[in-house]
């Protein structure tokens, strides 16, 4: 089997299981959460960032060989997404941005549009770009030419743990798009990440259903060996599944009879 | 058209009757529902549902912790000036009761933030009486100038105010409102309201909607429950809130259930809001409304405080003062309300992290100036 390499903007990776630092009852579990997830990626809102905490900063529990994902969470427009990128840069979050615009305080679904003028800004400005998006096929080759690093449609709509409702949609991105797809909101259990790699999904990110698990660090660890288990499954080629069973005396069998 | 409308049309219905004939078999098929209507609403506040609690219970806790996670946002009130030309007949600032009024100095809010910033609170909500010869507009400007530098975060319960004033005090820096309805009861609130500026029922009503036009992320409803019939005024809270979700998707909408306290004047509650209802109308809402923030403040005590927190609770206020100066200076003035819950941040969280929740201190950055004045620190690498 050739070489699984894996990468998003220019940087090889691993793991193919995104995590979060959002939900947590204490935020002292993210280290055994990333360790037993094998992530080496890992997203925060900036807006719960305080370098001057008190206590509990959630920057200190992030273990330092993770690559920060910082998200524009709050976003309601492209310049308010804009402008979080910036600050996330400056404050010393490093390049990469996970783009969340919403405006729909009711669904939490993104804004395609207001996304995609985001991208285009922050990719000029050297950012690798990942944008949370609707599992739509014209909004992802639009993020693709306004430079997006990935694409991250939803599976459901963010923090319903509901699965992959989008899978069909999901399956034309996988098809379609040159930059890695990357399911993101909605997956609820590990067999639901895993199905999304069976699909061929680049990789999956994962926070509520970790973070409200009752065990998140348990819950952790069987995320991160269904992505691979899926992974795996993808590469090795699974066989074609039958709606029917298989004619015992097949219809064509005459053709070889001499 | 605004929600005064819709509140009318809903307060001509005979809803007294309506709460009355709700029947066991109408709550179950509310409950069997995923989505629910403002009819649901009702039933699920009328006495039919009273013993269906555990059943919301349960549910509510799974909604909450499925869209906050086991979280509590935390923040304190900064009581700037408590000249009030109101004669709200409940409130310990009415202009008629006798006590001492003061307004911060700049320097003394710049005392009070200093206090507050030093136990991690991030998320700060100004008050005032209602008087915009004291605490006039370009007064709370010079505030939120001072208070910018501490708070990432600042919302306002003032007076209220045009949309364009809503405007400037965004620019200003404020980015959440909370505007009390008190009640939805036209004629008791004229009542309840004999003079001053606050009399205007639908001035204050159109309030928060005048606040999501003007760009408030956070808009923070409620009833002063007690005042009136509370389950009449707890059905309006929730369509209101529900109004102001629907026509200002971009905005976080959030209620409050404060009940009435004891205060300075002889005003006593109307209608008592027991502990069970309290509970029914946090599970009602968390029902009808998965996505609304909901805030329970100090007005409560800390034992039934910890009881309400995996019902449904989103915002909790911690290491509250309600008088002008409290937060650095020994009780120089009266509260507003007394408070059930005088324990400090630290020990709030210390209760937090003991029933499994996080409490949240920051939730906000200011985009302003790329960051504004608050905190220019980097991540070291």
């Amino acid at each position: 089997m050739k070489e699984d390499v894996f990468e998003i903007g220019g940087v090889a990776l691993e793991s193919r299981l995104f995590t979060g630092t959002g939900k947590y009852a204490d935020d002292a579990v993210i280290p055994a959460v990333c360790e037993a997830s094998g992530s080496e990626v890992v997203t925060v809102a900036l807006r719960r960032v305080d370098l001057d905490a008190v206590s509990g900063n959630v920057m200190d529990y992030i273990p330092r060989h993770m690559r920060l994902l910082p998200n524009t969470s709050g976003a309601r427009n492209a310049e308010e997404a804009v402008r979080i990128a910036r600050l996330a840069r400056a404050m010393g979050c490093g390049d990469w941005i996970k783009i969340e615009v919403i405006s729909d305080s009711r669904y939490l679904l993104p804004d395609g549009y207001e996304t995609c003028k985001a991208t285009e800004v922050l990719a000029a400005e050297g950012f690798v770009v990942l944008p949370y998006v609707n599992a739509d096929l014209y909004v992802a080759r639009s993020l693709v030419s306004a430079g997006a690093a990935a694409v991250m449609p939803l599976g459901a709509p963010i923090g319903t743990n509901r699965g992959l409702k989008t899978r069909e949609m999901v399956r034309i991105l996988i098809e379609e798009i040159d930059v890695p797809v990357i399911v993101d909101a909605g997956i609820g259990r590990p067999s639901e990440a895993c199905e999304a790699m069976e699909m061929g999904a680049d990789a999956c990110l994962v926070n509520t259903a970790i973070a409200t698990a009752g065990d998140p660090v348990a819950m952790a660890r069987a995320f991160g060996r269904a992505v691979r288990a899926g992974r795996e499954a993808y590469l090795a080629g699974p066989g074609a599944s039958r709606a029917l069973a298989a004619a015992s005396s097949p219809l064509t069998g005459f053709l070889g009879e001499g | 058209m605004s929600f005064y409308e819709e509140c009318a049309a809903y307060s001509a219905l005979p809803l007294a009757e309506r709460f009355a004939s709700v029947t066991v078999g109408d709550v179950r098929r509310s409950l069997a529902k995923t989505s629910l209507d403002a009819d649901d609403l009702l039933v699920l506040l009328s006495p039919a549902a009273a013993p269906f609690l555990e059943e919301m219970a349960a549910r509510a806790n799974r909604l909450t912790v499925q869209h906050f996670g086991r979280t509590i946002q935390l923040f304190t009130p900064l009581y700037l000036s408590n000249h009030c030309a109101n004669h709200c007949v409940y409130c310990g600032f009415n202009a008629t009761n006798v006590i001492k009024r003061s307004q911060l100095t700049l320097e003394q809010v710049e005392a009070e933030a200093v206090a507050i910033a030093a136990t991690g609170l991030r998320q700060l909500l100004i008050l005032t009486g209602e008087s915009r010869a004291k605490a006039s507009l370009e007064y709370l400007e010079s505030c939120l100038a001072v208070l910018r530098r501490h708070f990432p975060s600042v919302s306002m319960e003032i007076y209220a105010m045009e949309e364009h004033e809503y405007a400037r005090m965004v620019a200003a820096g404020i980015d959440g409102l909370t505007m009390f309805q008190e009640t939805y009861d036209e004629v008791l609130y004229e009542r309840l309201h004999p003079h001053g500026p606050k009399r205007d029922y639908r001035f204050r009503l159109d309030a928060p909607e005048r606040g999501c036009r003007a760009g408030m992320r956070v808009v923070n409803i409620g009833a002063l429950l007690g005042l009136g019939d509370w389950r009449k005024d707890a059905l309006l809270t929730g369509m209101h809130a529900a109004y102001l979700q629907r026509h200002y998707p971009e905005v976080d909408i959030a209620a409050s259930l404060p009940r009435m306290r004891p205060h300075a004047g002889a005003f006593q509650p109307t209608s008592v809001v027991d502990d069970a209802d309290l509970v029914q109308i946090m599970l009602a809402f968390r029902l009808f409304l998965p996505r609304l923030g909901i805030t329970i403040s100090t007005r409560e005590n800390a034992r039934l405080r910890e009881n309400l927190l995996p019902l449904g609770v989103t915002r909790m206020s911690a290491g509250v003062s309600t008088a002008v100066g409290g937060h650095s200076e020994e009780g120089e003035t009266v509260g507003q309300f007394e408070i059930s819950d005088g324990r400090s941040v630290e020990a709030i969280c210390a209760m937090l992290r003991a029933y499994g929740y996080q409490p949240v201190f920051k939730d906000w950055q200011p985009l302003g100036d790329e960051g504004g004045t608050w905190s220019k620190k980097r991540r070291t690498a």
